[in-house]
């Protein structure tokens, strides 16, 4: 029998407005505004809009305000805001060729056109706590212009400013492309190739996922999988659970264009820039009768700045095609689509975990039923049996 | 007043677009009077990727887009979308695209356009050179056949 119950709500008023006070902390200590969250927390505001799945800084910074830091709130909150938008449009698919790059690295090749470009990387820093930024000390010197006589050649002063050294190296200049590494093993056949398609592809917040997914439908939910999750599950491949060889080919973050066939107009336009991670791996090769032996390949693309997204991604994508590469399924969990498809949703999971705290007090009743009903029979068991 | 080029009327939606809100309305502060077709209204756009950078399409996730269409009383309708929920920024641009179908193209490109264009530029070329600032230069130390 389900017995309704109500009450508690002078206890709930009083808890949230004790959780309005608790979010804002001493009040001797400055507030946080919105932009200050958006600027200076800009990596926890991008992993709320990736795992969010919605690009815009400030409602993420607002959210992350309002779930006072704990990101998987806040991205709860972005999630429920998002379905109280109209969709208006799917975007042509981003060209992260023409991305402004801030950082552009590749771990197999040293000189690939265009460089080794850092970025404002954590990497090379030596993990020290910097007590400077607890001071509030002075701000950090700005690093030198390549035309007040960095490292770039050419660049003395009085000489003309040169071309962006990421720019066309060896491609004959004056395009503002950056060439995918991919491109140069495609080009002489090393690596399977991407060959382009512009059919619409399944949407997870549309539909619900389904089972087998294709490759279109895995690397969405991997997108706004949790970043802790699809971590593990990438480290699970590196250590042996569903090996793939992957070499980082390339990973770049920087800007690119979201270009909408706008039905009013006719055409289409760009709307707006977002910053994207990327990360393409190489990896273990495989041929067969009618296939000479060639690299495969993985990918990761992720919104924001959020390297360690990306690689992950890209891991457990080229996990996540055993079967069409051929390969055996080995039990591991990041090759099972079910698996990681699954459970890689940080506000399905919570939703479902969280929800065994809520009031049970109707099953629970029918367990403690159960169980004192088990143990009288067994007792009067024992005691027969004496 | 003939039909302005598709290809130019691209590029200044895609400029006012991505102006900074609060920019564009340091530049054109009073607008002239329109009615709304179509009132402000915020959505989202599916972003798509591609597989490999190259191949097939799929859903990335979703942007604040914000839509907007404006007539001028002397008829030429204006269209916009714009990242994020600005609903005024959508409403400039709109009349904006719709000016420049009108004698006040010259005027508006050099005072509007053309600013927004520099700085952007502006922008995208102090970014790229400190990027090219962290681009690594490698030195050979040993060679291998040296020893």
């Amino acid at each position: 029998m389900y017995v309704a119950v109500k009450g508690g709500e002078r206890a709930i008023d009083n808890a949230h407005q004790w959780l309005a006070e608790e979010r804002r902390g001493d009040r001797s200590v400055p507030e946080l505004t919105i932009p200050q969250i958006r600027e200076q927390m800009k990596l926890a505001v991008n992993r709320v809009m990736a795992e969010g799945s919605l690009y815009d800084p400030d409602l993420a910074a607002l959210a992350i305000k309002q779930a006072r830091g704990d990101l998987i709130e806040a991205v709860f909150l972005i999630r429920a805001y998002r379905t109280t938008l109209p969709r208006l449009a799917g975007s042509r698919p981003v060209d992260t060729g023409a991305m402004a790059v801030d950082r552009r690295i590749s771990a197999t090749f040293k000189d690939l056109p265009g460089g080794q470009v850092l970025g404002p990387t954590f990497d090379y820093t030596h993990r020290l706590l910097d007590f400077a930024l607890m001071a509030e000390g002075e701000p950090p010197t700005p690093i030198p212009s390549p035309r007040g006589g960095g490292e770039v050649p050419g660049a003395a002063a009085g000489q003309e400013a040169p071309p962006s050294p990421l720019v066309g190296e060896g491609w004959g200049g004056g395009s503002p492309r950056v060439p995918h590494v991919t491109g140069f093993l495609n080009r002489d056949g090393l690596i399977e190739a991407a060959p382009p398609s512009d059919a619409t592809p399944p949407d997870l917040t549309r539909e619900p996922m389904e089972l087998p997914a294709d490759r279109a439908l895995r690397l969405q939910a991997l997108a706004r999988g949790d970043e802790g999750f699809v971590l593990g599950l990438a480290y699970s491949t590196q250590r042996g659970y569903g090996r793939t060889h992957a070499f980082v080919g390339e990973l770049r973050i920087g800007r690119v264009a979201v270009e909408v066939e706008i039905p009013e107009l006719g055409f289409a336009v760009e709307i707006g820039e977002i910053e994207l991670t990327e990360c393409e791996t190489v990896n273990q090769f495989k041929g067969s009768k009618s296939e000479p032996p060639q690299f495969t390949r993985g990918y990761g693309l992720v919104m924001g700045q959020s390297e360690r997204k990306a690689i992950a991604m890209s891991l457990v994508d080229r996990s996540l095609r055993w079967q069409e590469l051929g390969e055996d399924f080995t039990g591991a969990p990041a090759q099972d689509a079910e698996f990681v498809l699954m459970h890689c949703d940080n506000i399905q999971a919570t939703g479902f975990l969280e929800h065994i705290k809520l009031p049970h007090y109707v099953d629970f009743q029918a367990e403690l039923e159960l169980v004192r009903r088990l143990r009288a029979e067994a007792q009067t068991l024992q005691e027969a049996a004496e | 007043m003939p039909a302005p080029d598709a290809e130019a009327r691209k590029a200044w939606i895609a400029t006012l677009a991505k102006a900074p809100p609060a920019r564009l309305a340091d530049l054109m502060p009073e607008l002239p009077p329109h009615d709304l077709l179509r009132a402000p209204e915020v959505g989202a756009v599916m972003v798509r990727g591609r597989t490999g950078g190259t191949g097939a399409a799929f859903n990335l996730g979703e942007m604040t887009v914000t839509r907007c269409s404006v007539r001028l009383a002397d008829g030429p309708v204006g269209h916009a979308w714009v990242q994020g929920r600005d609903k005024a920024h959508a409403r400039r641009a709109a009349v904006i695209d719709a000016l420049m179908q009108t004698e006040a193209a010259p005027d508006l490109s050099a005072r509007i356009l053309a600013p927004l264009r520099a700085e952007a530029e502006a922008h995208r070329a102090a970014r790229a050179a400190k990027a090219a600032g962290t681009k690594v230069e490698f030195f050979t130390m040993v060679r291998g056949e040296d020893q």
